[in-house]
Protein backbone atom coordinates (compact mmCIF):
# COMPACT_ATOMS: atom_id res chain seq x y z
CA UNK A 1 0.00 0.00 0.00
CA UNK A 2 3.16 2.61 0.61
CA UNK A 3 4.95 1.44 -2.58
CA UNK A 4 5.70 4.46 -4.96
CA UNK A 5 3.76 4.82 -8.00
CA UNK A 6 5.78 6.42 -11.16
CA UNK A 7 3.99 9.29 -12.70
CA UNK A 8 5.03 11.74 -15.03
CA UNK A 9 3.92 14.77 -14.26
CA UNK A 10 3.92 18.42 -17.24
CA UNK A 11 4.44 21.16 -14.96
CA UNK A 12 5.04 24.00 -17.27
CA UNK A 13 5.81 22.90 -20.70
CA UNK A 14 8.66 20.80 -18.92
CA UNK A 15 8.31 17.15 -17.52
CA UNK A 16 9.13 15.59 -14.21
CA UNK A 17 9.68 12.02 -13.65
CA UNK A 18 8.65 11.43 -9.85
CA UNK A 19 7.24 8.43 -7.60
CA UNK A 20 4.86 8.85 -5.27
CA UNK A 21 2.87 7.25 -2.66
CA UNK A 22 -1.09 7.50 -4.00
CA UNK A 23 -2.15 9.45 -0.74
CA UNK A 24 0.45 12.04 -2.13
CA UNK A 25 -1.36 15.20 -2.87
CA UNK A 26 -0.73 17.60 -6.04
CA UNK A 27 0.37 20.43 -4.34
CA UNK A 28 2.51 18.43 -1.86
CA UNK A 29 4.65 16.65 -4.88
CA UNK A 30 4.78 20.15 -6.88
CA UNK A 31 6.65 21.74 -3.85
CA UNK A 32 8.55 17.97 -2.94
CA UNK A 33 9.31 16.44 -5.43
CA UNK A 34 9.51 19.13 -8.78
CA UNK A 35 11.24 21.56 -6.00
CA UNK A 36 8.28 24.49 -7.45
CA UNK A 37 7.76 25.93 -4.18
CA UNK A 38 5.24 28.62 -5.26
CA UNK A 39 2.78 26.83 -5.10
CA UNK A 40 1.46 27.30 -1.47
CA UNK A 41 0.09 24.67 0.87
CA UNK A 42 -2.19 26.27 3.48
CA UNK A 43 -4.98 24.42 4.89
CA UNK A 44 -4.94 21.24 3.07
CA UNK A 45 -8.53 20.38 3.02
CA UNK A 46 -9.43 22.46 0.47
CA UNK A 47 -10.96 25.87 2.28
CA UNK A 48 -8.24 28.29 1.76
CA UNK A 49 -6.98 28.32 -1.99
CA UNK A 50 -3.47 28.87 -1.57
CA UNK A 51 -2.51 25.92 -3.66
CA UNK A 52 -4.93 26.62 -6.54
CA UNK A 53 -3.20 26.23 -9.88
CA UNK A 54 -4.16 25.55 -13.50
CA UNK A 55 -4.66 21.80 -14.44
CA UNK A 56 -5.80 21.71 -18.55
CA UNK A 57 -7.28 24.61 -18.02
CA UNK A 58 -8.96 24.56 -15.02
CA UNK A 59 -8.15 26.03 -11.91
CA UNK A 60 -8.33 23.47 -9.44
CA UNK A 61 -7.00 23.31 -5.56
CA UNK A 62 -3.91 21.03 -5.81
CA UNK A 63 -4.42 19.69 -2.40
CA UNK A 64 -7.71 18.00 -3.47
CA UNK A 65 -6.23 16.05 -6.23
CA UNK A 66 -4.01 13.36 -5.54
CA UNK A 67 -0.67 13.38 -7.79
CA UNK A 68 -1.12 9.90 -9.33
CA UNK A 69 -4.59 11.72 -10.44
CA UNK A 70 -2.42 14.26 -12.69
CA UNK A 71 -0.38 12.04 -15.15
CA UNK A 72 0.09 13.73 -18.70
CA UNK A 73 -2.55 16.77 -17.48
CA UNK A 74 -1.32 20.20 -18.56
CA UNK A 75 -0.27 21.72 -15.09
CA UNK A 76 0.83 25.55 -14.71
CA UNK A 77 2.18 27.13 -11.43
CA UNK A 78 3.18 30.13 -10.68
CA UNK A 79 6.65 29.10 -11.66
CA UNK A 80 5.52 28.95 -15.91
CA UNK A 81 3.41 33.04 -15.13
CA UNK A 82 6.55 35.78 -16.25
CA UNK A 83 7.98 35.67 -19.02
CA UNK A 84 11.71 35.95 -18.14
CA UNK A 85 11.91 39.29 -16.24
CA UNK A 86 8.45 39.90 -17.44
CA UNK A 87 5.77 39.76 -15.33
CA UNK A 88 2.55 38.16 -16.43
CA UNK A 89 -0.31 40.84 -17.18
CA UNK A 90 -2.13 39.46 -13.81
CA UNK A 91 1.09 39.85 -11.80
CA UNK A 92 1.75 43.11 -12.92
CA UNK A 93 -1.84 44.14 -12.34
CA UNK A 94 -1.26 42.99 -8.48
CA UNK A 95 2.03 44.86 -8.49
CA UNK A 96 -0.11 48.18 -9.85
CA UNK A 97 -2.90 47.73 -7.43
CA UNK A 98 -0.94 46.79 -4.15
CA UNK A 99 -3.00 43.23 -4.36
CA UNK A 100 -0.42 41.61 -1.86
CA UNK A 101 0.58 42.27 0.98
CA UNK A 102 2.40 39.02 3.20
CA UNK A 103 2.13 37.63 -0.13
CA UNK A 104 1.02 34.15 0.63
CA UNK A 105 -2.12 34.05 -1.16
CA UNK A 106 -0.84 35.24 -4.07
CA UNK A 107 0.20 32.33 -6.06
CA UNK A 108 -3.27 30.58 -5.33
CA UNK A 109 -5.27 34.36 -6.26
CA UNK A 110 -2.65 34.41 -9.55
CA UNK A 111 -3.90 31.03 -10.93
CA UNK A 112 -7.53 31.50 -9.75
CA UNK A 113 -7.81 34.63 -11.24
CA UNK A 114 -5.69 33.74 -14.74
CA UNK A 115 -7.97 30.50 -15.29
CA UNK A 116 -10.89 32.01 -14.19
CA UNK A 117 -10.62 34.95 -16.97
CA UNK A 118 -8.97 32.31 -19.37
CA UNK A 119 -12.82 30.95 -19.44
CA UNK A 120 -14.73 33.87 -19.39
CA UNK A 121 -12.90 37.21 -19.93
CA UNK A 122 -15.83 39.84 -19.18
CA UNK A 123 -17.03 38.72 -15.72
CA UNK A 124 -19.40 40.73 -14.30
CA UNK A 125 -18.19 42.68 -11.12
CA UNK A 126 -20.47 40.69 -9.06
CA UNK A 127 -19.04 37.13 -11.07
CA UNK A 128 -15.55 38.92 -10.06
CA UNK A 129 -16.55 38.83 -6.31
CA UNK A 130 -18.20 35.20 -6.11
CA UNK A 131 -15.20 33.76 -7.77
CA UNK A 132 -12.26 36.00 -5.58
CA UNK A 133 -14.88 34.57 -2.74
CA UNK A 134 -12.76 31.15 -3.32
CA UNK A 135 -9.79 32.35 -1.91
CA UNK A 136 -8.50 33.48 1.50
CA UNK A 137 -6.13 36.93 1.94
CA UNK A 138 -5.40 37.00 5.76
CA UNK A 139 -3.90 40.26 5.27
CA UNK A 140 -7.57 40.90 4.23
CA UNK A 141 -6.55 42.91 1.06
CA UNK A 142 -9.44 41.89 -0.61
CA UNK A 143 -10.19 45.19 -2.47
CA UNK A 144 -7.00 45.60 -3.62
CA UNK A 145 -7.21 42.26 -5.41
CA UNK A 146 -10.44 43.19 -6.71
CA UNK A 147 -9.32 46.67 -8.35
CA UNK A 148 -6.20 44.05 -9.68
CA UNK A 149 -9.00 41.99 -11.81
CA UNK A 150 -11.27 44.64 -13.00
CA UNK A 151 -7.62 46.65 -14.43
CA UNK A 152 -6.88 43.35 -15.92
CA UNK A 153 -10.27 42.89 -17.64
CA UNK A 154 -10.03 46.28 -18.76
CA UNK A 155 -6.90 45.42 -20.61
CA UNK A 156 -8.49 42.35 -22.12
CA UNK A 157 -10.82 44.49 -23.05
CA UNK A 158 -8.95 46.62 -24.81
CA UNK A 159 -6.97 44.11 -26.07
CA UNK A 160 -10.24 41.63 -27.32
CA UNK A 161 -9.69 38.74 -25.28
CA UNK A 162 -7.47 36.75 -23.65
CA UNK A 163 -4.17 35.42 -24.65
CA UNK A 164 -4.93 32.36 -24.70
CA UNK A 165 -8.78 32.76 -25.86
CA UNK A 166 -10.16 35.62 -28.10
CA UNK A 167 -13.61 33.83 -28.56
CA UNK A 168 -15.38 37.32 -26.58
CA UNK A 169 -13.96 39.57 -29.59
CA UNK B 1 -3.63 16.78 7.44
CA UNK B 2 -2.51 14.05 5.26
CA UNK B 3 -4.38 11.09 4.04
CA UNK B 4 -3.69 7.94 5.14
CA UNK B 5 -2.46 5.33 3.20
CA UNK B 6 -4.77 3.40 0.54
CA UNK B 7 -4.56 1.45 -3.36
CA UNK B 8 -4.61 3.85 -6.26
CA UNK B 9 -6.62 2.31 -9.60
CA UNK B 10 -7.74 3.82 -12.65
CA UNK B 11 -9.78 1.90 -14.50
CA UNK B 12 -10.37 3.01 -18.37
CA UNK B 13 -13.76 1.69 -18.58
CA UNK B 14 -16.97 1.22 -16.45
CA UNK B 15 -16.96 -2.70 -16.22
CA UNK B 16 -13.47 -3.05 -15.32
CA UNK B 17 -14.28 -0.21 -12.31
CA UNK B 18 -17.40 -2.35 -11.18
CA UNK B 19 -15.20 -5.46 -10.91
CA UNK B 20 -12.41 -3.81 -8.80
CA UNK B 21 -15.27 -2.22 -6.85
CA UNK B 22 -16.62 -5.45 -5.89
CA UNK B 23 -13.37 -6.50 -4.60
CA UNK B 24 -12.64 -3.90 -2.73
CA UNK B 25 -16.18 -2.82 -1.80
CA UNK B 26 -15.98 -4.87 1.72
CA UNK B 27 -12.63 -3.61 2.55
CA UNK B 28 -13.66 0.30 2.58
CA UNK B 29 -12.94 0.34 -0.68
CA UNK B 30 -14.50 4.10 -2.48
CA UNK B 31 -15.14 5.58 -6.14
CA UNK B 32 -13.05 8.90 -6.70
CA UNK B 33 -14.81 11.35 -9.17
CA UNK B 34 -14.10 14.80 -8.24
CA UNK B 35 -12.84 14.15 -4.74
CA UNK B 36 -13.62 17.61 -3.75
CA UNK B 37 -15.44 16.23 -0.47
CA UNK B 38 -14.21 13.11 0.14
CA UNK B 39 -10.49 14.03 -0.08
CA UNK B 40 -11.01 16.81 2.46
CA UNK B 41 -12.72 14.01 4.89
CA UNK B 42 -9.27 11.94 3.87
CA UNK B 43 -7.32 14.80 5.03
CA UNK B 44 -9.26 14.95 7.80
CA UNK B 45 -9.01 11.66 8.46
CA UNK B 46 -12.74 11.43 9.14
CA UNK B 47 -12.55 9.19 5.89
CA UNK B 48 -9.73 6.57 5.26
CA UNK B 49 -10.92 4.33 2.72
CA UNK B 50 -8.49 1.64 2.01
CA UNK B 51 -9.17 1.88 -1.82
CA UNK B 52 -9.61 4.33 -4.22
CA UNK B 53 -11.05 3.58 -7.71
CA UNK B 54 -10.58 6.82 -9.79
CA UNK B 55 -13.39 6.83 -12.39
CA UNK B 56 -12.03 9.95 -14.20
CA UNK B 57 -10.58 7.88 -16.96
CA UNK B 58 -14.22 6.12 -18.06
CA UNK B 59 -15.10 8.27 -21.10
CA UNK B 60 -18.86 6.61 -20.96
CA UNK B 61 -19.22 8.41 -18.13
CA UNK B 62 -18.80 11.86 -19.12
CA UNK B 63 -20.90 14.78 -19.87
CA UNK B 64 -24.90 15.21 -19.68
CA UNK B 65 -27.81 13.80 -22.43
CA UNK B 66 -31.36 14.52 -23.15
CA UNK B 67 -33.50 11.33 -23.50
CA UNK B 68 -36.88 11.49 -23.58
CA UNK B 69 -37.63 14.12 -21.56
CA UNK B 70 -35.48 13.69 -19.07
CA UNK B 71 -32.02 14.96 -18.65
CA UNK B 72 -29.61 12.16 -18.01
CA UNK B 73 -26.67 14.01 -15.88
CA UNK B 74 -23.74 10.88 -15.90
CA UNK B 75 -21.24 10.32 -13.37
CA UNK B 76 -18.44 12.78 -14.67
CA UNK B 77 -20.58 15.75 -15.28
CA UNK B 78 -18.85 18.28 -13.32
CA UNK B 79 -21.09 21.26 -11.28
CA UNK B 80 -19.30 23.97 -13.81
CA UNK B 81 -20.87 21.89 -16.54
CA UNK B 82 -24.15 24.16 -15.56
CA UNK B 83 -22.75 27.49 -14.96
CA UNK B 84 -24.30 28.38 -18.19
CA UNK B 85 -27.76 26.77 -18.94
CA UNK B 86 -26.78 22.99 -19.88
CA UNK B 87 -30.63 22.82 -21.74
CA UNK B 88 -32.59 25.27 -22.92
CA UNK B 89 -36.07 26.07 -21.06
CA UNK B 90 -36.66 26.15 -17.44
CA UNK B 91 -34.73 23.11 -16.44
CA UNK B 92 -31.00 24.31 -17.32
CA UNK B 93 -31.83 28.34 -16.31
CA UNK B 94 -32.43 26.51 -12.77
CA UNK B 95 -29.81 24.44 -12.51
CA UNK B 96 -27.05 27.41 -13.69
CA UNK B 97 -28.87 29.32 -10.48
CA UNK B 98 -27.75 26.46 -8.42
CA UNK B 99 -25.07 25.79 -9.50
CA UNK B 100 -23.89 29.72 -8.51
CA UNK B 101 -24.55 28.03 -5.25
CA UNK B 102 -22.21 25.39 -4.94
CA UNK B 103 -18.98 26.20 -2.93
CA UNK B 104 -16.37 28.08 -4.42
CA UNK B 105 -15.34 28.46 -8.90
CA UNK B 106 -11.79 25.70 -8.22
CA UNK B 107 -14.25 23.41 -6.38
CA UNK B 108 -17.07 23.47 -9.32
CA UNK B 109 -14.54 22.40 -12.18
CA UNK B 110 -13.81 19.13 -10.22
CA UNK B 111 -16.80 18.63 -8.08
CA UNK B 112 -19.55 16.39 -9.71
CA UNK B 113 -23.11 16.43 -9.78
CA UNK B 114 -23.52 12.77 -9.15
CA UNK B 115 -20.84 12.36 -6.60
CA UNK B 116 -22.74 15.18 -4.68
CA UNK B 117 -25.35 12.93 -4.53
CA UNK B 118 -23.32 9.72 -3.48
CA UNK B 119 -22.07 12.05 -0.51
CA UNK B 120 -25.41 13.01 0.43
CA UNK B 121 -24.63 15.84 2.66
CA UNK B 122 -27.98 17.29 4.04
CA UNK B 123 -26.60 21.00 2.58
CA UNK B 124 -26.45 19.69 -0.92
CA UNK B 125 -28.04 21.81 -3.77
CA UNK B 126 -27.82 18.92 -5.97
CA UNK B 127 -29.29 16.71 -3.24
CA UNK B 128 -32.23 19.04 -3.18
CA UNK B 129 -32.42 19.03 -6.37
CA UNK B 130 -32.98 15.62 -7.35
CA UNK B 131 -35.74 15.18 -4.87
CA UNK B 132 -37.52 18.32 -5.31
CA UNK B 133 -37.78 17.39 -9.24
CA UNK B 134 -38.57 13.47 -8.18
CA UNK B 135 -35.13 12.49 -10.03
CA UNK B 136 -33.87 9.40 -10.00
CA UNK B 137 -30.18 8.08 -9.62
CA UNK B 138 -29.17 5.28 -11.84
CA UNK B 139 -26.91 2.50 -10.18
CA UNK B 140 -25.24 0.06 -11.05
CA UNK B 141 -22.74 -2.86 -9.37
CA UNK B 142 -21.51 -6.49 -11.31
CA UNK B 143 -24.70 -8.22 -10.71
CA UNK B 144 -26.75 -5.58 -12.66
CA UNK B 145 -28.46 -1.98 -12.15
CA UNK B 146 -30.96 -0.43 -10.05
CA UNK B 147 -32.74 3.20 -11.16
CA UNK B 148 -33.60 4.80 -7.52
CA UNK B 149 -36.34 7.37 -6.71
CA UNK B 150 -34.36 10.54 -5.30
CA UNK B 151 -36.76 10.44 -3.20
CA UNK B 152 -35.80 7.40 -0.64
CA UNK B 153 -32.47 7.32 -1.66
CA UNK B 154 -31.07 9.71 0.89
CA UNK B 155 -31.89 7.83 3.75
CA UNK B 156 -29.72 10.12 6.45
CA UNK B 157 -26.83 12.34 6.49
CA UNK B 158 -23.83 11.07 4.81
CA UNK B 159 -26.03 7.59 3.98
CA UNK B 160 -28.10 6.58 1.12
CA UNK B 161 -29.38 3.05 -0.55
CA UNK B 162 -26.12 2.82 -2.36
CA UNK B 163 -24.77 -0.95 -1.41
CA UNK B 164 -20.76 -1.00 -0.95
CA UNK B 165 -20.23 -2.78 -4.35
CA UNK B 166 -22.39 0.23 -5.99
CA UNK B 167 -21.73 3.52 -7.97
CA UNK B 168 -23.91 5.58 -9.48
CA UNK B 169 -23.58 6.21 -12.98
CA UNK B 170 -25.95 8.87 -13.61
CA UNK B 171 -28.91 10.83 -12.61
CA UNK B 172 -31.84 11.80 -14.58
CA UNK B 173 -34.15 14.48 -13.74
CA UNK B 174 -37.34 14.61 -15.57
CA UNK B 175 -37.87 17.73 -17.96
CA UNK B 176 -40.37 20.33 -16.33
CA UNK B 177 -42.79 22.02 -18.79
CA UNK B 178 -41.31 24.60 -20.56
CA UNK B 179 -43.61 27.57 -19.13
CA UNK B 180 -42.82 26.00 -15.22
CA UNK B 181 -41.37 29.47 -13.02
CA UNK B 182 -38.95 28.58 -10.62
CA UNK B 183 -37.26 29.77 -7.69
CA UNK B 184 -34.11 28.78 -5.13
CA UNK B 185 -32.97 30.61 -2.26
CA UNK B 186 -30.32 29.50 0.01
CA UNK B 187 -29.04 30.80 2.90
CA UNK B 188 -25.41 30.67 4.33
CA UNK B 189 -23.47 33.40 6.68
CA UNK B 190 -20.46 33.31 3.86
CA UNK B 191 -20.36 32.81 0.16
CA UNK B 192 -19.87 29.50 -0.64
CA UNK B 193 -20.31 27.86 3.01
CA UNK B 194 -22.79 24.97 3.55
CA UNK B 195 -26.53 26.10 3.65
CA UNK B 196 -27.71 26.82 6.55
CA UNK B 197 -31.34 26.20 4.96
CA UNK B 198 -31.85 26.44 1.57
CA UNK B 199 -35.57 25.80 -0.63
CA UNK B 200 -36.16 25.06 -4.29
CA UNK B 201 -39.47 25.46 -6.22
CA UNK B 202 -40.91 25.25 -9.38
CA UNK B 203 -44.96 25.01 -10.23
CA UNK B 204 -46.43 26.30 -13.74
CA UNK B 205 -49.86 28.16 -13.75
CA UNK B 206 -52.62 28.00 -15.06
CA UNK B 207 -55.28 31.12 -15.33
CA UNK B 208 -52.82 32.41 -12.85
CA UNK B 209 -53.37 29.32 -9.92
CA UNK B 210 -50.14 27.53 -9.32
CA UNK B 211 -50.47 23.97 -10.55
CA UNK B 212 -47.95 21.04 -9.92
CA UNK B 213 -46.61 22.42 -7.13
CA UNK B 214 -43.26 20.87 -5.77
CA UNK B 215 -41.46 22.78 -3.25
CA UNK B 216 -37.90 21.38 -1.58
CA UNK B 217 -36.09 22.35 1.22
CA UNK B 218 -32.84 21.48 2.16
CA UNK B 219 -29.89 22.32 4.69
CA UNK B 220 -32.32 22.26 7.51
CA UNK B 221 -33.12 18.34 8.05
CA UNK B 222 -31.23 15.16 8.26
CA UNK B 223 -32.31 14.58 4.47
CA UNK B 224 -34.09 16.91 1.83
CA UNK B 225 -37.55 16.49 1.02
CA UNK B 226 -40.61 17.95 -0.60
CA UNK B 227 -42.96 19.60 2.12
CA UNK B 228 -46.68 18.03 1.09
CA UNK B 229 -48.41 20.36 3.10
CA UNK B 230 -46.93 23.24 1.60
CA UNK B 231 -47.29 21.91 -2.19
CA UNK B 232 -51.00 21.06 -0.97
CA UNK B 233 -51.34 24.58 0.41
CA UNK B 234 -49.94 26.60 -2.76
CA UNK B 235 -51.71 24.58 -5.38
CA UNK B 236 -54.50 26.44 -7.12
CA UNK B 237 -53.77 29.49 -5.29
CA UNK B 238 -52.74 32.65 -6.83
CA UNK B 239 -48.88 33.88 -5.73
CA UNK B 240 -50.17 36.66 -3.57
CA UNK B 241 -47.74 38.15 -0.88
CA UNK B 242 -50.59 36.22 1.55
CA UNK B 243 -50.01 32.72 -0.05
CA UNK B 244 -46.06 32.85 0.22
CA UNK B 245 -46.41 33.99 3.80
CA UNK B 246 -48.72 31.01 4.68
CA UNK B 247 -46.28 28.65 2.80
CA UNK B 248 -43.42 29.99 4.30
CA UNK B 249 -44.78 30.04 8.07
CA UNK B 250 -46.28 26.66 7.30
CA UNK B 251 -43.02 25.01 6.18
CA UNK B 252 -41.24 26.45 9.27
CA UNK B 253 -43.85 24.57 11.39
CA UNK B 254 -43.69 21.25 9.80
CA UNK B 255 -40.29 20.35 9.71
CA UNK B 256 -37.73 18.83 12.43
CA UNK B 257 -34.87 20.94 11.99
CA UNK B 258 -30.64 19.82 12.57
CA UNK B 259 -29.53 21.27 15.56
CA UNK B 260 -25.88 22.22 16.46
CA UNK B 261 -24.27 24.78 18.62
CA UNK B 262 -24.51 28.12 16.56
CA UNK B 263 -27.67 26.88 15.21
CA UNK B 264 -30.62 26.46 17.50
CA UNK B 265 -33.47 24.88 16.36
CA UNK B 266 -36.25 28.29 16.71
CA UNK B 267 -32.86 29.72 14.57
CA UNK B 268 -33.25 27.10 11.85
CA UNK B 269 -37.18 27.17 11.73
CA UNK B 270 -36.43 30.78 11.10
CA UNK B 271 -34.05 30.41 7.69
CA UNK B 272 -36.52 28.13 6.75
CA UNK B 273 -39.12 29.98 6.59
CA UNK B 274 -37.26 32.86 4.87
CA UNK B 275 -35.77 31.03 2.39
CA UNK B 276 -39.42 29.76 1.47
CA UNK B 277 -40.72 33.53 1.42
CA UNK B 278 -37.43 34.06 -1.28
CA UNK B 279 -37.71 31.06 -3.31
CA UNK B 280 -41.33 31.94 -3.80
CA UNK B 281 -40.85 35.20 -4.65
CA UNK B 282 -38.37 34.60 -7.18
CA UNK B 283 -40.45 32.58 -8.91
CA UNK B 284 -42.99 35.14 -8.81
CA UNK B 285 -40.50 38.11 -9.95
CA UNK B 286 -38.79 35.55 -12.93
CA UNK B 287 -40.95 35.59 -15.82
CA UNK B 288 -41.78 32.31 -17.40
CA UNK B 289 -38.77 29.87 -17.35
CA UNK B 290 -35.93 32.89 -16.27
Amino acid sequence: MDSKIPVRLNVNSRDYHVNVEARQTLADVIREECGLTGTRVGCEHGVCGSCTIIVDGAPVRACLMFAVQAEGKEIRTIEGMADGAELHPVQRAFSENHALQCGFCTPGFIMLITAALEQDSAPADEEIREMLSANLCRCTGYQNIFNAVKQYVGELRERGGTDNNDRNN
Amino acid sequence: MKPAPFTYQRPGNLEEALDILAQVAHEDGRILAGGQSLVPMMALRLAFPAHLVDINDIPSLQGIEVEQQSLVIRALARHAHFHQPAVSGPLGSMLAKVAQNIAHYPVRQRGTFCGSLAHADPASEWCLTAVTLDGSVMVQSRNGSRELPAGTFFQGPMTTALEPDEMITAVRLPMPDAGSRFGFYEFNRRAGDFALAMCQVMFTQEEDRMTGVRLGIGGAEEVPRRLGEVEEMLTGQRLTEKAILSASECAASVITPLEDIQTPVDYRRHLVKTSVRRALEAARDSGNGQ
